[in-house]
């Protein structure tokens, strides 16, 4: 339909698709049709992968959290169960995400700070005692180390008796994108996807309810690209993976269906919505015609649509309340499975138990409230909405195959090429703001005067919880096998340097209460440390 | 001062610390290259040691630091002993990102110059160095 009129303004979306100010049936049908749409719980899943979705259960709450020790996380974590949350998202502090123990001359000032810390199987024991794994499935967000803190969370799952080839749970261990965003890479990037590799794998074969991988696109947005590029990345990305693990001989049925995503919501909201609904059905496409996949559970692009912390801002924080109850929304509308929050302070500290509170509640209120659960894929059938979809998933397909023209996104990685170009959109999107060019609540249009303007309250960083870590650590070191765990770290060794998947040896080592730090190095010996390119 | 004048100020753009968050760092390199300067990026995880090393052997004439996880009380009070030790003092030294207003004066107190907290306008930065750079310099 062309409702265009000269005097109006041109828009274009984020993903550099040109909004019209009406849109008909024809619409629809130039940008393909519906066919692509499908049925929920149908290939190719772009109304959602389940039948059902919301109606039979809605969407997992998993607020990210942790701080301090493993003590005042597992009171927060209790918290924030006691108060309806289903689902736990674990945030570790930077020295366990870059393979260092507590006592590390650099994690100085670090332990215990945006995570907890952790260094050996005691503190993954401590953290979670008294909750039932069964009923709250939890999601470990970790990369560099991620492979050790599987095997850690393994092990303690099945030191309390569960049985791990029945445990549900989620670990990030998407490497790849930690070189464009985020940075807690630790070995460098081949050795790295082999460990990716190395944990699928075992999964597959050990712990097949397990999802070793959320691939992220989120981290890679948050960097600066647009949100046709975010999911584009993530399945380059995630293929990378794929490809690893096929290359070793496991069929695409044996481990598709256990890679999960992890996306961005803040933006537009109609555009955030079709971008979900036509990643869905471009990786369902992927994993069919690409790898040959027989098994639709393989299909399934099963994602946590949450965060939103690159739309926050410093200045009047309040607003981000608002803010978060949108991006809820939008993700609710986008048939996510899982949910979590920024809270409104993030932009300045991690969240109080208030803020967190209010994360949760937010996302309550559309469940119980406002009807989001009550019908499957509710923006189905708008002429914009399928017209959107159908060019975002244009639009992705295009982005792919620029990535594979340029060599690939491993290849780009390696060489800084996409870190390059990831972060000159986001000087262009900083340049944009500071002109006014593209509007934002409170930092370019509709400010307060400074002396209205005012920060939020800190969560408090105690000195004291790193303290008592250091000293966990030390009576772990003197009270543990040190012959056993020698013997073990040996073992790492030899199965690093011969090609094994390390995944056995870990989770033996973790056992005989070797440490993240003392692990991490044994494998730094074999495949040594990343080397950041500082390309502009 | 035009970007002429700029190409003759080098900066060191340094991300101390275990924080991963390198988008505003990098952001503020670019625009300090659009801005004439001749600039250094330190890559991720920096110690105290590497940022005054690094400083002194490219004999820049800023400092600036970008820190996102909290810690950045801590390491400024450490890059200040060796900021003196290796004779430093003179040079601009700036600090962005999550740094919040209640550490701005125990931080003015440590030696920096210039706190850029997330928000401040790209062009405000490039300014202070022009303003502030040279003056240091000479005196």
């Amino acid at each position: 339909m062309d409702g265009s009129s000269s005097d109006l303004k041109k828009v274009v979306n984020e993903s550099g698709i040109e909004i019209q100010p009406l849109y008909g049936p024809e619409d629809v049908e130039e940008s393909g049709g519906i066919e692509f749409i499908g049925e929920p719980g149908g290939y190719p899943f772009t109304r959602g992968i389940h039948k059902e979705m919301y109606r039979k259960r809605p969407w997992t709450m998993r607020q990210y959290a942790g701080f301090g020790n493993p003590v005042d996380t597992n009171k927060r974590f209790k918290y924030l169960i006691e108060n309806g949350q289903t689902g736990l998202n674990v945030a570790f502090d930077l020295p366990t995400q870059t393979g260092l123990d507590s006592d590390n001359i650099l994690a100085e000032g670090e332990v215990g700070r945006v995570g907890m810390a952790i260094d050996s199987l005691r503190d993954m024991e401590i953290a979670f005692d008294g909750i039932d794994l069964e009923k709250i499935t939890v999601s470990l967000t970790i990369n560099g180390s991620a492979a050790i803190l599987i095997a850690m969370y393994l092990a303690m799952a099945e030191k309390k008796g569960y049985d791990v080839s029945k445990l549900r749970g989620t670990a990030q261990n998407d490497i790849l994108k930690e070189f464009v965003g985020r940075g807690t890479w630790i070995y460098p990037v081949e050795p790295s996807i082999k460990l990716v590799g190395d944990t699928i794998e075992y999964c597959a074969q050990n712990a097949p309810k397990y999802s070793p991988v959320s691939v992220c696109g989120y981290h890679i947005r948050e960097s600066g690209c647009n949100p046709a590029e975010e999911m584009a990345y993530a399945f380059c990305i995630a293929k990378a993976y794929a490809d690893e693990v096929k290359a070793r001989g496991l069929d695409i049925d044996e481990f598709a269906g256990r890679l999960s995503y992890n996306l961005n919501l803040f933006g537009n909201i109609f555009e955030q919505v079709a971008k979900f609904r036509a990643g869905r059905g471009l990786w369902a496409k992927i994993i069919k015609e690409e790898y040959d996949a027989k098994d639709p559970r393989s299909m399934w692009l099963r994602m946590i649509a949450g965060g939103g912390g690159g739309g926050l801002t410093f200045e009047q924080p309040e607003v981000n309340i608002v803010r978060g109850a949108y991006y809820a929304l939008i993700s609710a509308l986008s048939g996510t499975q899982t949910m979590a929050l920024c809270s409104y302070d993030e932009a300045y500290t991690i969240p109080t138990e208030y803020s967190a509170r209010i994360s949760l509640r937010t996302m309550q209120l559309l469940v119980e409230e406002m009807g989001l659960c009550d019908t499957v894929d509710p923006m189905a059938g708008s002429y914009y909405m399928e017209t959107l979809t159908n060019q975002m998933r244009s639009k992705m397909e295009e982005i792919m195959a620029e990535i594979d023209a340029e060599g690939g996104v491993v290849e780009m990685i390696k060489a800084g090429e996409l870190q390059n170009k990831v972060s000159g959109q986001a000087y262009q999107m900083q340049k944009d703001i500071d002109s006014g060019e593209f509007p934002k609540v409170g930092v370019n249009c509709y400010r307060v005067d400074e002396e209205e303007e005012h920060e939020v309250e800190f969560h408090p960083y105690d000195g004291k919880d790193a303290e008592l870590q250091v000293e966990s650590l030390n009576e772990i070191r003197a009270s543990r096998d040190q012959a056993a765990v020698d013997k073990c770290l040996a073992q790492l060794k030899a199965d690093a340097e011969a090609g094994k998947n390390v995944m056995p040896a870990l989770v033996e080592a973790v056992k005989s209460y070797a440490t993240v730090g003392e692990m991490t190095d044994t494998m730094v010996e074999i495949f040594g440390r990343y080397e950041e390119p500082i390309v502009f | 001062m035009s970007a002429s004048d700029n190409s003759k100020i080098k900066i060191l753009v340094g991300k101390p610390g275990l924080d991963g968050h390198d988008v505003g760092a990098k952001v503020v390199v670019r625009a300090l290259m659009d801005a004439g300067f001749e600039v250094i990026y330190t890559g991720l995880r920096k110690t105290p040691s590497e940022i005054a090393q690094q400083a002194l052997d490219e004999d820049v004439d800023v400092i600036g630091l970008s820190s996102l996880a909290g810690s950045h009380l801590l390491f400024c009070k450490k890059l200040k002993g060796l900021i003196d030790q290796y004779g430093l003092k003179e040079k601009l030294w700036l600090i962005g990102g999550c740094v919040p207003k209640k550490d701005h004066a125990e931080l003015k107190n440590i030696g920096l110059d210039g706190i850029f907290p997330n928000g401040s306008k790209l062009e405000d930065i490039i300014e202070f160095i022009e303003k502030n750079a040279q003056v240091k310099e000479v005196a």
